[in-house]
């Protein structure tokens, strides 16, 4: 799996977008380095303006959150926690080579690891940003990704507050293009052009991985079970197919629980929410209008 | 440098806050990405985005709210036959809905030339977009209206055309209470269907308030200007009996850390501060028969409850606390 090289769905030129195929991302923070590659790759290729740089003191992540001007996003977990069967301690330096196995097998003392995982746009089954968008600026293209058509954008902000996981972003004053909203593009014009998207095709141990969503969502529980085997037992899949999102496109596979991550364990699209509101809104609507009526009826 | 016990003191107490709390603010001292206490989430970072929203929203939803209300008014002060007040309520809806608001939310806009494109697309599962159409629909009905309700009072026109304005007058004013409502209560719905913990919690909750206080909002306007009537003074009583109801209401609905903003920090108190005035407050007020107070004082809490809660949108969606504590409910 690892290593295919030039064979990878990563290097090969498609045509997913001619043939109407749902694509996806698998992020595997297993085999991240934490080269950041893919997130210069995205300001690159998209030409994402430089948005400051300030020392955040969390680890080696000075990028912060996914924004209007941060498409891709390595996150740097230190966690208390074993990684796999790695041995941590003074007395794991200690033993022998003979007693490697059965250390392997146990509690790591002090346990440490380091993990690595690259964020971005979920392109979700049911798109928040998408359903709030009044300008039909945000539309779903052929290969089921969720594209935000710069031009026709005029910056309301309501995408903002309907992500459920806080991806999308209105850009700021003074930067280049300022006043739109921004997110992930997939690198729609790559894949038109039959390219695979620039963080992809970067990735040097394919952590991220570009590629048809079915053989995508094959492949990651594969590697969970792998890992599993391995020693890694807090190996899952973050793929909500049971929330209202109903799945994303763009999904991980995460050591330890979501919320470490940042993601929500239970994302929700705000749609669900609007007939409780607009009933509410009806019933005070008309409850005002029969006020007014007697207030003018009874009191004139 | 200071010598003596209380330095030592001082000392100590440091020690203790540094062994409680895991971290020591002070003044130059930039604790900020320090790794203890650990922060919640991903090194703290927000689970969603606060709302960009600026001043104008709050002041969008304190005028739309207000003039679609009036227009409301101005159906029943016509059905009652006071053209009157009929008059200056339709003056009301026209200039808050059709001039400072349209005004207020092109401002708020990152690209307020492109204010136009919210009309492409109609998308009812979009309460931006209904707003949108509702605010046309509204400022289309509520113009046409009062120029129609003008020409009629100054008899302008002749005989049969007068009568003919005066049912085009008569359907306008009907048509702008009926987008009216709406304006003054989508505004609850926009931003009770989000991601925002405090603000989706309170769903059912905000479409309430933001329409009644647009309604007691109107009543007060209009008393202030001269309509020391009995409708009104009901209207106000009305509006303000409601909103302390729903002060109980949020203070007893309570959905501990997820919504948390609504009550705590500063957002907690422009959110009780708010509901005080336009509430309890103005109650009162206007039971001891201070009207012009009470009218005010509902005003200047409709105002204030709509700041306090773009804050809380603020601070709840920066808080991944909340996020995660409210994916429970």
């Amino acid at each position: 799996m690892i290593g295919e090289g030039l064979q990878s769905t990563n290097q090969r030129k498609h045509s997913y977008v001619q043939d109407h195929v749902e694509v996806g991302f698998f992020t595997d923070p297993s085999v991240c380095i934490g080269c950041k590659a893919c997130e210069v790759a995205c300001k690159e290729w998209n030409q994402v303006p430089d948005d400051g740089f300030t020392w955040s003191g969390n680890s080696y992540d000075n990028t912060g959150h996914l924004g209007a001007s941060t498409w891709r996003h390595v996150m740097f977990l230190e966690q208390d926690r074993q990684k796999g069967n790695q041995v941590t301690g003074p007395m794991g330096l200690l033993r022998s080579q003979s007693d490697m196995s059965a250390v392997a097998s146990a509690e790591a003392e002090d346990p440490f690891r380091w993990v690595f995982l690259s964020d971005v746009c979920k392109h979700c089954e049911e798109a928040g940003c998408l359903e709030a968008c009044p300008t039909g600026s945000i539309v779903r293209t052929e290969v089921g990704s969720v594209l935000v058509q710069n031009d026709v954008c005029n910056g309301c902000g309501y995408c903002v507050v309907s992500c459920p996981f806080g991806v999308i972003d209105r850009r700021p004053e003074p930067l280049h293009d300022a006043g739109g909203a921004f997110k992930c593009t997939f690198c729609y014009d790559r894949q038109k052009s039959g390219l695979v998207p620039a963080c992809a095709k970067v990735c040097p141990t394919e952590s991220i991985v570009f590629g048809r969503l079915d053989d995508l969502r094959a492949r990651g529980a594969k590697r969970v079970e792998e890992l599993q085997q391995s020693g890694y037992k807090d190996a899952q899949l973050y793929d909500p197919t049971k929330t209202s999102v109903r799945g994303i496109h763009a999904f991980f596979l995460i050591l330890g629980e979501p919320e470490a991550y940042g993601l929500p364990p239970k994302p929700q699209i705000p749609t669900i929410y609007l007939k409780s509101a607009w009933a509410s809104a009806f019933a005070t609507a008309i409850a005002s209008i029969i006020a007014t009526l007697v207030g003018f009826a009874f009191f004139s | 440098m200071t010598n003596g016990p209380q330095a030592e003191e001082r000392l100590e107490q440091l020690r203790e806050e540094a062994w409680k709390k895991g971290v020591v603010p002070g003044k130059g001292v930039d604790v900020a990405g320090g790794p203890i206490p650990r922060k919640p989430g991903y090194y703290g970072q927000p689970v969603v985005k606060p709302p960009v929203w600026t001043w104008e929203i709050p002041l969008y939803f304190f005028f739309g709210g207000m003039a679609g209300m009036s227009g409301v008014i101005a159906s029943g002060a016509i059905i009652f036959h006071q053209v009157d007040l009929a008059r200056v309520a339709m003056w009301l809806a026209a200039v808050g809905g059709a001039v400072l608001s349209p005004i207020l939310l092109i401002l708020d806009l990152g690209r307020p030339h492109l204010f136009l494109n919210m009309l492409r697309v109609f998308k009812h599962r979009s309460a931006m977009s209904m707003g949108a159409w509702i605010l046309s629909a509204f400022g289309a009905c509520a113009v046409p209206g009062l120029i129609a309700l003008e020409l009629h009072i100054h008899q302008v026109l002749p005989g049969t055309f007068d009568q003919l304005l005066r049912l085009v007058a008569g359907l306008l004013i009907f048509g702008s209470a009926i987008f009216g409502t709406l304006l003054a209560t989508y505004t609850g719905v926009l931003i009770g269907a989000t991601a925002i913990p405090a603000w989706f919690l309170h769903r059912t909750l905000l479409p309430i308030h933001f329409g009644t206080a647009g309604l007691g909002s109107a009543a007060a306007v209009l008393e202030l200007l001269g309509h020391r009537i009995l409708a009104l003074n009901f209207l106000g009583f009305y509006a303000a009996g409601v909103e302390t109801a729903l002060l109980i209401w949020l203070s007893v609905d309570k959905h501990g850390i997820a919504d948390r903003a609504i009550h705590e920090h500063g957002s907690g108190w422009l959110i009780r501060i708010g509901e005080v005035l336009n509430g309890p407050l103005a109650l009162i007020l206007r039971f001891f028969s201070f009207v012009p107070f009470a009218a005010i004082s509902f005003l200047l809490g409709a105002l204030v409850s709509r700041i306090g809660w773009i804050a809380v949108g603020k601070v709840s969606g920066a808080d991944p606390e909340s996020v995660f504590a409210a994916e429970r409910y």
